[in-house]
């Protein structure tokens, strides 16, 4: 009887030591890998430290994107309706990015108030506005119901 | 009027589930063979009811009964007939019927091959299923309808299927990960019906076993063929993001490979009864928990339907309904189950007690990293986000820890096994894995690194143990072929699935460590070349699909020189949306992939492109089929007929005594 109960008390602090370990691992791994979200205003207004790794999300400016002819360079700028954010990214954009569509872009600002996108998002869903994107319009007070360059064009 | 039979039959559905949700439980409390009876036709009637109810969903899609809200939502008169079939689960509504669909045909599946049980413990089974289905169906009329007609002036033609999702993929993925995930609500009934009785034993475990492996077997090529789709269809090369849709099938799967391990253990030796019950209940919450996170709208994902907060509540409600009624039941019911503690410490019982505990905090560390931004903007308001190197620091050191357990627990002993023993037998193994580890990768790579040694080593680890461990199990056999024939199916199902991971492991590792990638912009005749490959850019043409039009470009691989023939990337415009879609072209091979998406056409035809470089790549989906034909084999092991037969005939006899202090059904 006291064996087995020693053997019990030997697995149980093997079991709550090993978990002790992984709370802590999984605490700091999270602690270190949490992406910030911020709106343009935000960016704009110099909330952002510069190099810190964030996520902006905004619409793309009507008439902002120039893409390079030589290269994979593309500039564009993202805005709330209220303060737009100039972005460059190298690479190639996905499939729905388009002038007036809302993005989510990862990467960091610089000195200069650019946006350096390591990666940039865009709904696959063209009905549905991402999360992000609303909530920064919605920071910003732009109904994203009525806004005139918000609502999608009837299908016949 | 056919869509309005459609909803009828799920109406009737409906009324059939409410019964079967009731009467043969509470026939089962009262020992009422005649309403426990009804179990089985009530379960057969449901089936039938959504099979029309489905069914007719499918014809509105054929026909283009563009009346009907969600044809004219994700379908359209150009698509070709194979996706206006499936078009039925390419929105919220029509998914969510098949769902429901699926847990009926589990439900026939249990009536039909549940014959040796008690007709008690089928009862309440299937009470059990009825209850979710009446939860399903609800849901379904109250707030998502999949017959809601658009009046009084539908559409003239459909807005067409998310382009993303036109691909063969998104036909066998959505219906293989439903049917894996509604499986293991049948684990979960067992479950309940065992808790409900009182009659927690090593026949509970032993019916359950082969519906937890095969719902795992069907989750685990249900997950695969999603990671694979991603690979070839959203076009950045990745076969996994981590996320947020993505982490509940591969949370549920966790806690769906704890389980079947651990119902192992209550079988065979009677003990983590009380764990194996609430592992479970888990499994069953985490695909839950996916429906809830999908449908909710509460995240940003390739997955998310167009959201509905009252659809998110309603999902909620079922989801605390449904888990914490179980929870509460357990609470109540588990004091009764006692297993004796008749392990030492070192055993099989304890290596798999460290299986089911690395899986279930694994498990819980993706759950963590799912929730936390959703939890953290409750709180604070702030939107933040969680990235893959979280999961990867966290998820990595924990599979490696599970992987060196994984080829012990096979080869040690119930009970009680000697360290020297284990000792003696694996201390060659780990040296021979070790040298392959560090050999292997310079031959095929020509290139070393630490974590490739790593996925090596590990790989070899599992496999030249599992070696050794058939070597001894026929060492006493006049001849190997004899000795073959005289291992189980169950045997084999396990060390196939072990063979399985590590397969996955050497897919994942090399993948992650060795892909190489590079985007450019390319004049027709020009050549980029990655490693000892070269893409020469030819020039491309303008061609036509059934519903689209596209650009298509012709490149010429080779390899050192040899020619490897050509490739035919797309950039396709679909009509009906004006949606443009890059359709990837691969070069698939054993040992690697390549790849290329185009961008966009510049000045003077040269177009920006992506070329990829993927070694070992399919791997990680081999790895995934050797895992699943595993636990189908384990599942068809001709021991669990005979003892069920054995078990029906001592049950006859037991009928007498049948409990009668179960609960009553309030528990959802």
């Amino acid at each position: 009887m006291k064996a087995h109960r020693q053997k019990k008390l030997t697995i149980i602090l093997f079991v709550s030591a090993g978990l002790t370990v992984s709370v802590g691992l999984i605490l700091f791994a999270m602690s270190q890998n949490i992406n910030l979200f911020y709106t343009p205003t935000q960016v704009a207004e110099g909330e952002v430290t510069i190099g810190q790794q964030i996520r902006i999300g905004g619409m793309v400016k009507e008439g902002s994107v120039v893409s390079a002819n030589d290269s994979l360079q593309v500039r564009f700028e993202t805005t709330d309706f209220i303060h737009a954010v100039p972005i460059e990214y190298e690479g190639i954009l996905p499939d729905l990015f388009r002038e007036g569509q809302g993005i989510v872009a990862e990467g960091t600002v610089d000195a200069a108030g650019v946006f350096h996108a390591s990666r940039v998002l865009a709904k696959h869903d063209e009905n549905y506005m991402s999360q992000e994107v609303k909530a920064a319009l919605d920071a910003a007070g732009v109904n994203t119901e009525t806004h005139p360059s918000l609502v999608t064009p009837e299908v016949k | 009027m056919i869509p309005e039979l459609g909803q009828f039959s799920l109406i009737l559905a409906f009324c059939l589930s409410i019964l079967l949700g009731t009467l043969p439980i509470i026939g089962a409390a009262r020992s009422n063979m005649v309403w426990m009876n009804l179990a089985r036709p009530l379960a057969a009637g449901i089936f039938v009811f959504l099979s029309i109810s489905i069914g007719i969903l499918a014809y509105t899609f054929a026909t283009d009964d563009f009346s009907v809200q969600i044809v004219a939502a994700q379908s359209n008169s150009l698509l070709p007939m194979h996706y206006k079939l499936t078009a039925l689960w390419g929105g919220h509504e029509g998914s969510f019927l098949l769902w429901t669909f699926m847990l009926s045909g589990w439900m026939l599946a249990v009536s039909v091959f549940s014959k040796s049980m008690p007709i008690e413990f089928v009862a309440r089974v299937l009470g059990v299923l009825g209850l979710l289905c009446v939860a399903y169906i609800l849901f379904m009329l109250a707030t998502s309808n999949p017959f809601m007609r658009i009046v009084p002036l539908p559409p003239g033609d459909g807005s067409d299927l998310n382009t993303a999702l036109q691909d063969f993929g998104f036909i066998v993925h959505p219906p293989t990960l439903y049917m894996g995930y509604v499986g293991f609500s049948v684990v979960f009934a067992f479950a309940i019906a065992a808790l409900l009785s009182g009659r927690l034993d090593a026949a509970w475990a032993r019916w359950s076993r082969p519906w937890a492996n095969i719902s795992w077997a069907i989750l685990t090529i249900g997950i695969a063929l999603g990671s694979w789709w991603a690979y070839y269809e959203l076009g950045w090369g990745g076969w996994w993001a981590w996320d947020p849709v993505e982490n509940p099938p591969l949370i549920t799967w966790l806690l769906g490979t704890a389980l079947i391990h651990s119902l192992a253990v209550t079988e065979k030796r009677g003990v983590f009864k009380s764990w194996t019950v609430l592992l479970a209940i888990l499994a069953f919450s985490g695909s839950l928990l996916g429906t809830f996170i999908t449908r909710s709208g509460l995240l940003t994902s390739v997955h998310a339907f167009a959201s509905d907060p009252t659809r998110g509540v309603f999902i909620l409600a079922i989801l605390v309904i449904a888990v914490g009624g179980a929870l509460l039941l357990y609470a109540i019911r588990a004091p009764q189950m006692k297993s004796e503690f008749g392990f030492g410490l070192v055993s099989r019982e304890i290596f798999l007690l460290a299986n089911n505990v690395l899986l279930v905090v694994s498990a819980a560390s993706i759950f963590l990293g799912t929730m936390f931004p959703m939890i953290y903007q409750a709180l604070t308001d702030d939107l933040i986000s969680i990235g893959p190197p979280y999961f990867n620091a966290i998820f990595g050191p924990l599979m490696v820890l599970l992987i060196l357990v994984l080829a012990v627990g096979p080869m040690s002993r119930w009970k009680r096994t000697s360290t020297s023993y284990l000792v003696q037998q694996l201390a060659k193994v780990a040296a021979a894995s070790i040298a392959i580890g560090v050999v292997l990768p310079l031959l095929v790579l020509f290139e070393i690194s630490f974590a490739a040694i790593i996925c090596v080593v590990l790989a070899s680890w599992i496999v030249l143990s599992m070696a050794k461990d058939l070597r001894n199990k026929i060492a006493n056999k006049e001849t190997v072929s004899k000795g073959l024939r005289t291992l189980s199916l169950s045997y084999y199902g396990m060390q196939i699935a072990h063979i399985g991971v590590a397969v996955m492991l050497i897919g994942v590792g090399l993948t992650s460590y060795f892909s190489a990638e590079r985007s450019v912009l390319l004049a027709p005749g020009a050549t980029v070349t990655l490693g000892s490959y070269a893409f020469r850019f030819d020039g491309s043409e303008a061609t036509q699909g059934p519903n689209y039009i596209a650009d298509q470009a012709t490149f010429s691989i080779s390899k050192d020189g040899n020619s490897l023939g050509e490739l035919y990337p797309e950039r396709r415009i679909y009509l009906a949306t004006g949606t443009p879609s890059t359709e990837m072209a691969i070069d698939a091979g054993f040992l690697r992939d390549l790849f290329i998406t185009l961008g966009e056409e510049k000045e003077d035809g040269a177009w920006t492109m992506t070329v990829y470089v993927k070694p070992f790549v399919r791997w990680i989906w081999l790895g995934a089929i050797f895992m699943a034909t595993g636990g189908t084999l384990a599942a068809t092991d001709k021991r669990y007929r005979r003892l069920r037969q054995r078990k029906s005939a001592r049950d006859i006899a037991a009928k007498e005594k049948i409990e009668s202090d179960s609960l009553q059904p309030a528990s959802s």
